[in-house]
């Protein structure tokens, strides 16, 4: 009898948690492969103005970005509004070859679906982006999208 | 034979964890959303624009003070959806108001497709930031009249329908006629 009272007298038994780990591994994995760290690191200021008539850009892959803004690093490109391409600051007349290189490392089929985005910050004065359009249209990459922030649709006026 | 000692696995949990908010806080699930556009070919100088008659037209002038002229009279952006509405749905046959064409469209059936074009000019010196309000407030007016029309038709609103044919069936029902002009240089960048 003894023998069996000395078994029952650990109180609750510990819980396993060997494989918890394991889970938030899996987690962690998970978010690792759904995630994007961001492929361009910003050399201009870009901070998009908010709509409410959002489209999600479907296709990833079939995106190229052109990011508009006051340079970050003024020392460099002024003070000016500047074009940034890839990772360097760029005039309105490189966007062709940015256009083409972007069109080659694509495939045949998806290239007339490529869309521009275009990241520009809320301050930017017309002029240049009308410019960009233009030239978007000289190389017919038509399709495009400005990319925007999701507004309330009480704050989208508060701001004026 | 003695049994060698457990390894204390309870804080590989913990490590995880802090694995894992860290990756949360560094990577950024890429949401990029925006309001997408078509722009149209490049110009052809040999063609001549067509003539539209002045009732199919909707102008929208910006100036670099980022004011509107809407149709001729000062406005404001807040009454912009509504007129846009009522120019592109012309609801009561109104003669200043755009024509209407019948087409027979699938799944609609003859559809009073309205010739209106809204036309949008701005300055190069007007802000980003009221252009794309500009664009959302129109853009926002013609997924309104597509909503009215799909909840009509098809008991649905316009994102929610999942057959493309019916989805292209309303965009043709109501396109979107938004034509850009060139910029104007008046008020200079500055």
């Amino acid at each position: 009898m003894a023998r069996f009272k000395s078994k029952k007298s650990g109180g609750v038994p510990a819980i396993n948690t060997g494989s918890m780990s394991d889970i938030i591994f899996m987690f962690l994995f998970f978010f690792m492969v759904i995630t994007t760290i961001r492929e361009n690191t910003l050399i201009v200021k870009v901070k998009v103005p908010t709509a409410t008539e959002l489209q999600k850009l479907e296709k990833k892959s079939l995106v190229s970005y052109i990011y508009v803004g006051l340079p970050t690093k003024k020392e460099l490109a002024g003070s000016g509004t500047r074009i940034q391409l890839n990772d360097q600051y760029s005039t309105v007349d490189d966007i062709g070859n940015f256009l083409a290189l972007e069109r080659q490392s694509r495939d045949e089929a998806d290239r007339r679906k490529l869309t521009t985005s275009l990241k520009v910050d809320m301050e930017t004065k017309m002029g240049i982006v009308a410019d960009i359009k233009q030239e978007l249209r000289k190389f017919n990459a038509l399709l495009i999208s400005y990319s925007t922030r999701k507004a309330n649709e009480g704050k989208l006026f508060s701001g004026q | 034979m003695r049994k060698p000692p457990e390894i204390n696995t309870g804080s590989m949990a913990d490590i995880s964890f802090l694995l894992l908010t860290f990756f949360l806080l560094t990577s950024s699930i890429n949401t990029d959303k925006g309001i997408f556009r078509k722009l149209p070919p490049p110009a052809d100088p040999t063609v001549k624009p067509a003539d539209i008659k002045d009732r199919n037209i909707f102008t929208v002038l910006i100036n670099k003070n980022d004011r509107l002229l809407v149709e001729g009279k000062p406005a404001d952006i807040t009454m912009l959806r509504q007129q846009a509405k009522e120019f592109l749905s012309n609801p009561a046959d109104d003669p200043e108001l755009p024509e209407k064409k019948l087409e027979a469209i699938a799944f609609l059936g003859d559809y009073p497709v309205s010739k209106g074009v809204i036309s949008i000019q701005n300055d190069r010196g007007t802000s980003y930031n009221m252009y794309i309000k500009v664009q959302n407030e129109l853009t926002a007016a013609i997924n309104e009249l597509r909503d009215e029309l799909a909840m009509n038709k098809f008991n649905r609103k316009f994102d929610e329908l999942t057959d493309p044919d019916l989805v292209s069936a309303v965009q043709k029902a109501i396109p979107i006629s938004i034509s850009e002009a060139e910029p104007v240089d008046i008020g200079g960048q500055q």
